[in-house]
C-alpha cells in the first residue's frame, strides 16, 4: 500500500493535532469525551499533558468497580471502627488520563464504557503506548472518543502550534452548521468506510466546538475539514479510491454528492460548500501510514473470555478455589469471612484490652491485617495456531484436505472455546491470515480464500509461528502448533531460492521455536514420507505424523491426540 | 439527558419490532441483536424502556415488587404504600463479579454493625424491567451460566457467605454485541426469544438523516422531545392495548400448524422455536389490532424468532436469516 507522503503536505504534525483535538475537546467536552493519544513517554507527550489545567484525575488499569464508583474502605472501617465511604473517582470533576491504555483489561474498559455512555469520566485523555501495531487500546473505548492523534516516535519534533488555553470551555456550544455541512460529514464518513455514526455526530460537534473557540458562530469550511481530520482518519477502513468522476461510483460503495444541494454537483461548488476532495484530502493527510496493516491486524482482535484447556493462572475471582491469604483489599477481591475471621480469634482477648470504649467491648475485633481473600486458580485460553503449507509442492488436493482437517479441528475448538491462529505459507513467505481469534466465521472466510502455488517457505513460517506464540503468550495465552507441510523447504528465509540454504534455515528456526516450549505435532502431508521433516519435528520437540493418504478425519483425530 | 425517543430512530425496523414485541409479551425472553458499533443498539434499548409506561412498587423495595406481599423479607421494607417508578433498565457490564449480579453479604453491615444482611444485586435491580448486556457474547461463563439459571427460572437463589436468600427475578433479557468479536454459546443463544441483527445504514440520505436528527436531539433535547413525544406516546398506547387484547387474541389451529411446519422443515431444535414463533406472532397480531393470528404474521416474524435456533454448524457463515426466509417461503407459500 503506498500514501503519498500527505504529512508534509499537510504541514500538521501528531503533535498539532492533539492540541487542536484538546481545544476543540475544552470547548465541548460533554458531547466530545476525549481523545486517545498515540504515543511512547516523551517530551512531546509531556508538553502536551502539560497543557492540560488541573485537576487532573489519573486513571489506570489495575481499578475496579469501587475505584471508579466508590464504596467501602474495608480497611479504613476496621481500624476507625465505622463506617468509612471512598468516593468514587467518577464523581470528581476535571480531566481524566488514562495511562497504558492497550493493557486495558476488558471487565475496565466495560466499565468505562459504560460510565462515558452516561455522561461521566468526560473529558478522558486515553494514552496508547502500545509499541506495536497489535497493542492498541480497545476499539470499544477508543470509538466512545472523538478524537485520535498519533505521535510518531521517530519525529520528535515540537508543535508549530502555540499551547492552547484549556481552562475556558465555549459559552455558547453551537455555531451554526449548514444542512450540507452534515451531508458532507456524513458523505465523507460514507467514503471512508466508517459505519459507526457516532462518527459523523463527533465530527460536527467537533466543527462546532472549534468555530466557537475561533470566537464564530458560523462553521466554516476550515472547521469542517480540520474536525474531519481530527475524528476520521482512525476510524478509516478503507481509502477512497482515486476520486472518481461523480457520475460513477467507485464500487458498490456509493458515493453520491452531498445532497440537498441545489446546484448540480461537480464545477461550481458554492462558496460555503467544501469541495469533496479538499475534505479527503484533509483526513487522507492524517491518515497512519500503515492503515491497512493496522486493519488487518485490529480485525480479528478479540477480547473473549472463558476457560480454556490452556495453562494455569491466578487469578483472584473465578476457576479452582485455592487456599486463601492475607491481602490488602483492592476492591475486587472476595473476602474469605471464615479464614478472616479464624485469624482473628486468637487475639481478641488482646485486643480488648487494648480498646478503652466498652462499646467496642462487646464487638469482635477485626483488623485489616486479619483479611484474607479467597483465590483461584484458572486455566487461561489455549491457542492454536495452524501453519498452511499452500506452495506448489504440497499438491492443491492435499492443501484441500489440510483445509479440511482445520476446519474439523475448528469445530473443537469452538468446543473446548480455544482460540485459532492461522498462518499460510508459500511463494516468498509466510502471512499471518488471522491473528488469534474465537470467530470462526472469519478463519473459515480466511481460509476458504487461501490460494495454493509456488515454493515452500517453511522457514519463513517457523518464524512467523514463533512471532505469533510469543505474542500470544504475552497476552495469556497458551499456544500450541499444528504444522501441515511436506517438509519440502525450498526458500531459504531471505527469500532465495536454495534448497540447502532453506533446510537449514528450517532447522535453525525450529531449533529457537524449540526455545518457546510449546506443545504441537507436524503433520506430513506430502505423498511420499520426507525424512529431513521428520528431523524437523524432533528439534521441534513435536510430534511427527505422516500421513501420505490422509483424509480430513484422520488428520484431526491425530492432532487431537498430539494436542490433547 | 433525557433518552433519545424511540420513534425518531431512523429505520432498524427489525429492531424495534423485535423490542416492541418483547414490551407486550415479556414471556418471549428477550432480544438479542447483533451488528457493529454505533448502530443504535444501546439507544434502542434505552429509548424503549422510557417509552414503557411505569410500574407501579412498593416504597424503597429493592426487587421492584408490586404489592407488600411480594416484598421479600429480607428486604426489611416496613411500608406498604406503593409508588409508581420508570421502568428498570439495568446494565450489566462486562467482568462484572458474582456477588455484584447475584447480590451478596452486606460486608459494611456485617463489619461494622455485625448484623448477618442481604445486599441485593442487579438482578434485584433488574427485576420487573429489563437487563442489559453489551457485548454479550464476550461475557465470562461463569456468570453466563448464572445468567441462564436465573433467567429459566425467574428466581435468584443465594447460597454463600451464610445466607440463605431468594428473591424473584423476572427480567427481560436483552444483549448485544458483535458477532466478529466472538461466538456466543448456543445455551444462551437459544434463551434470548428473538434475535436481529443491525447494520448501520448504507443509504447515505438515511444516514444523514440519522445524523441530522441526532443533532437536533442533542441541541434542543426539549424541542425534540415535543416533536416526537406524541409519536411514543401514540406506540405506548398500542403497546398498552395489545398488552390487554394479548389474551384474546386467537390462534387457530391452521395457525399453529404452520408454526409447527416451520419449525420441524428448518430442523430448529427443541420445541422453544414453536412456542416463541406462536407467542412472538400472537404479540404482533395484537400490537396490529387483528382478532386472530394468521400466516402472515407467523411469515413476519418467523426470521427473528427463528433465525438463531437453526442447528447449525458453528463454522457456517450463511446467513441464517435468509435460511429462514427461503424456508418461510417455501411452506407458507
Amino acid at each position: 500500500m503506498t500514501l503519498a507522503a500527505p504529512d508534509s503536505a499537510a504541514g500538521a504534525t501528531g503533535a498539532d493535532r492533539a492540541l487542536q483535538a484538546l481545544d476543540a475537546l475544552a470547548g465541548n467536552p460533554a458531547a466530545l469525551k476525549g481523545l486517545t493519544l498515540r504515543a511512547r513517554s516523551g517530551p512531546v507527550r509531556d508538553l502536551i499533558l502539560k497543557a492540560l489545567p488541573g485537576p487532573i484525575i489519573r486513571l489506570h488499569n489495575g481499578m475496579g468497580h469501587e475505584a471508579l464508583h466508590g464504596g467501602l474502605d474495608l480497611a479504613q472501617t476496621l481500624s476507625a471502627g465505622r463506617t468509612v465511604h471512598r468516593p468514587g473517582l467518577l464523581a470528581r470533576q476535571g480531566w481524566f488520563v488514562l495511562s497504558m491504555a492497550e493493557r486495558l483489561p476488558p471487565d475496565l474498559t466495560a466499565l468505562l464504557c459504560q460510565a462515558l455512555d452516561s455522561g461521566h469520566l468526560a473529558p478522558l485523555i486515553v494514552l496508547d503506548e502500545g509499541a506495536e501495531n497489535d497493542e492498541r487500546a480497545p476499539a470499544a473505548l477508543t470509538e466512545r472518543l472523538a478524537f485520535f492523534a498519533e505521535i510518531d516516535a521517530e519525529s520528535y519534533t515540537t508543535p508549530r502550534s502555540a499551547t492552547p488555553d484549556l481552562t475556558r470551555a465555549n459559552t455558547d456550544l453551537r455555531a451554526t452548521a449548514t444542512e450540507q455541512d452534515v451531508a458532507a460529514l456524513t458523505a465523507l464518513a460514507a467514503r471512508f468506510g466508517i459505519d459507526s455514526l457516532r462518527a459523523p455526530i463527533f465530527a460536527l460537534r467537533a466543527a462546532q466546538s472549534l468555530a466557537c473557540r475561533a470566537g464564530r458562530d458560523q462553521v466554516l469550511p476550515d472547521d469542517i475539514s480540520a474536525a474531519a481530520a481530527l475524528t476520521y482518519p482512525h476510524r478509516a477502513t478503507q481509502i477512497p479510491q482515486e476520486d472518481p468522476p461523480e457520475e460513477s461510483p467507485p464500487d458498490q460503495d456509493e458515493t453520491p454528492p452531498p445532497p440537498d444541494t441545489p446546484d448540480a454537483p461537480g464545477e461550481d461548488q458554492s462558496e460555503t460548500e467544501l469541495p469533496d476532495t479538499l475534505l479527503i484530502d484533509a483526513v487522507q493527510a492524517a491518515l497512519p501510514p500503515d492503515m491497512l496493516a493496522l486493519l488487518q491486524s485490529s480485525a480479528g482482535r478479540s477480547a473473549g473470555h472463558g476457560s480454556g484447556a490452556g495453562q494455569k493462572r491466578k487469578g483472584n475471582r473465578r476457576g479452582r478455589p485455592l487456599p486463601s491469604r492475607r491481602k490488602r483489599l483492592t476492591g475486587q477481591d472476595r473476602i474469605d469471612l471464615t479464614a478472616t475471621l479464624r485469624a482473628a480469634a486468637p487475639w481478641q482477648r488482646l485486643r480488648r484490652n487494648m480498646e478503652s470504649d466498652q462499646a467496642a467491648n462487646k464487638r469482635l475485633a477485626i483488623w485489616p491485617s486479619d483479611i484474607h481473600v479467597k483465590r483461584y486458580e484458572d486455566r487461561s485460553d489455549r491457542l492454536l495456531i495452524f501453519a498452511v503449507d499452500a506452495s506448489g509442492s504440497a499438491a492443491l488436493a492435499r492443501l484441500g484436505e489440510a483445509k479440511g482437517a482445520v476446519e474439523l479441528l475448528l469445530g473443537e475448538a469452538y468446543a473446548s472455546r480455544d482460540h485459532v491462529s492461522l498462518i499460510a505459507f508459500r511463494g516468498e513467505g509466510a502471512d499471518l491470515l488471522l491473528p488469534p481469534t474465537r470467530s470462526l466465521v472469519q478463519t473459515k472466510r480466511r481460509l476458504a480464500e487461501l490460494p495454493g502455488g509456488g515454493g515452500t517457505p517453511l522457514a519463513a513460517a517457523l518464524k512467523c509461528v514463533g512471532e505469533t506464540a510469543e505474542h500470544a503468550q504475552r497476552h495469556g495465552l497458551t499456544p500450541a502448533i499444528a504444522l501441515l507441510t511436506d517438509g519440502r523447504a525450498n526458500i531459504a528465509l531471505d527469500g532465495a531460492a536454495n534448497r540447502a540454504q532453506a533446510q537449514e534455515d528450517a532447522l535453525h528456526m525450529a531449533r529457537w521455536l524449540r526455545g518457546l516450549n510449546l506443545p504441537g505435532c507436524v503433520l506430513d502431508v506430502g505423498r511420499r514420507t520426507h525424512g529431513p521433516l521428520a528431523e524437523l519435528a524432533s528439534v521441534l520437540g513435536a510430534r511427527y505424523v505422516a500421513l501420505p493418504r490422509a483424509d480430513a478425519t484422520a488428520m484431526q483425530s491425530v492432532l487431537k491426540d498430539t494436542l490433547g | 439527558m433525557p433518552n433519545f425517543p424511540f420513534s425518531a430512530i431512523v429505520g432498524q425496523d427489525a429492531m424495534k419490532l423485535a423490542m416492541v414485541l418483547t414490551a407486550i409479551e415479556p414471556r418471549l425472553g428477550g432480544v438479542l441483536v447483533f451488528g457493529d458499533r454505533g448502530t443504535g443498539k444501546s439507544t434502542a434499548v434505552r429509548a424503549l424502556a422510557a417509552l414503557l409506561p411505569p410500574i407501579t412498587a412498593v416504597k424503597t423495595c429493592p426487587i421492584n415488587a408490586e404489592t407488600p406481599d411480594a416484598v421479600p423479607d429480607w428486604a426489611e421494607v416496613t411500608t406498604t404504600e406503593t409508588e409508581t417508578r420508570p421502568t428498570p433498565v439495568i446494565d450489566l457490564p462486562l467482568g462484572v463479579t458474582e456477588d455484584r449480579v447475584t447480590g451478596a453479604l452486606d460486608i459494611e453491615r456485617a463489619l461494622v454493625q455485625g448484623e448477618k444482611a442481604f445486599q441485593p444485586g442487579l438482578l434485584a435491580q433488574a427485576n420487573r424491567g429489563y437487563l442489559y448486556i453489551d457485548e454479550v457474547n464476550l461475557l465470562e461463563d461463569h456468570i453466563v451460566d448464572l445468567l441462564l439459571d436465573v433467567a429459566q427460572s425467574g428466581e435468584n437463589v443465594v447460597e454463600r457467605d451464610g445466607l440463605s436468600i431468594r428473591h424473584a427475578a423476572r427480567f427481560v433479557l436483552v444483549g448485544s454485541g458483535n458477532p466478529e468479536e466472538g461466538e456466543l454459546r448456543p445455551q444462551l443463544l437459544d434463551r434470548f426469544g428473538l434475535s436481529v441483527e443491525v447494520r448501520s445504514p448504507t443509504d447515505i440520505e438515511e444516514r444523514i438523516d440519522v445524523i441530522r436528527r441526532r443533532d437536533a436531539f442533542e441541541s434542543d433535547p426539549d424541542a425534540f422531545l415535543a416533536d416526537w413525544g406524541p409519536k411514543d406516546a401514540e406506540i405506548r398506547d398500542k403497546i398498552l392495548a395489545a398488552r390487554s387484547a394479548l389474551g384474546s387474541t386467537e390462534t387457530p389451529e391452521d395457525t399453529l400448524r404452520d408454526a409447527a411446519q416451520l419449525c420441524v422443515t428448518l430442523g430448529a431444535d427443541g420445541l422453544r422455536g414453536e412456542l416463541t414463533l406462536l407467542r412472538a406472532g400472537r404479540a404482533l397480531a395484537a400490537y396490529e389490532g387483528a382478532p386472530a393470528m394468521t400466516r402472515d404474521h407467523v411469515r413476519r416474524v418467523a426470521p427473528i424468532a427463528l433465525a438463531h435456533r437453526l442447528r447449525r454448524d458453528p463454522l457456517d457463515e450463511a446467513g441464517s436469516t435468509t435460511r429462514v426466509q427461503r424456508t418461510v417461503a417455501e411452506v407458507l407459500g
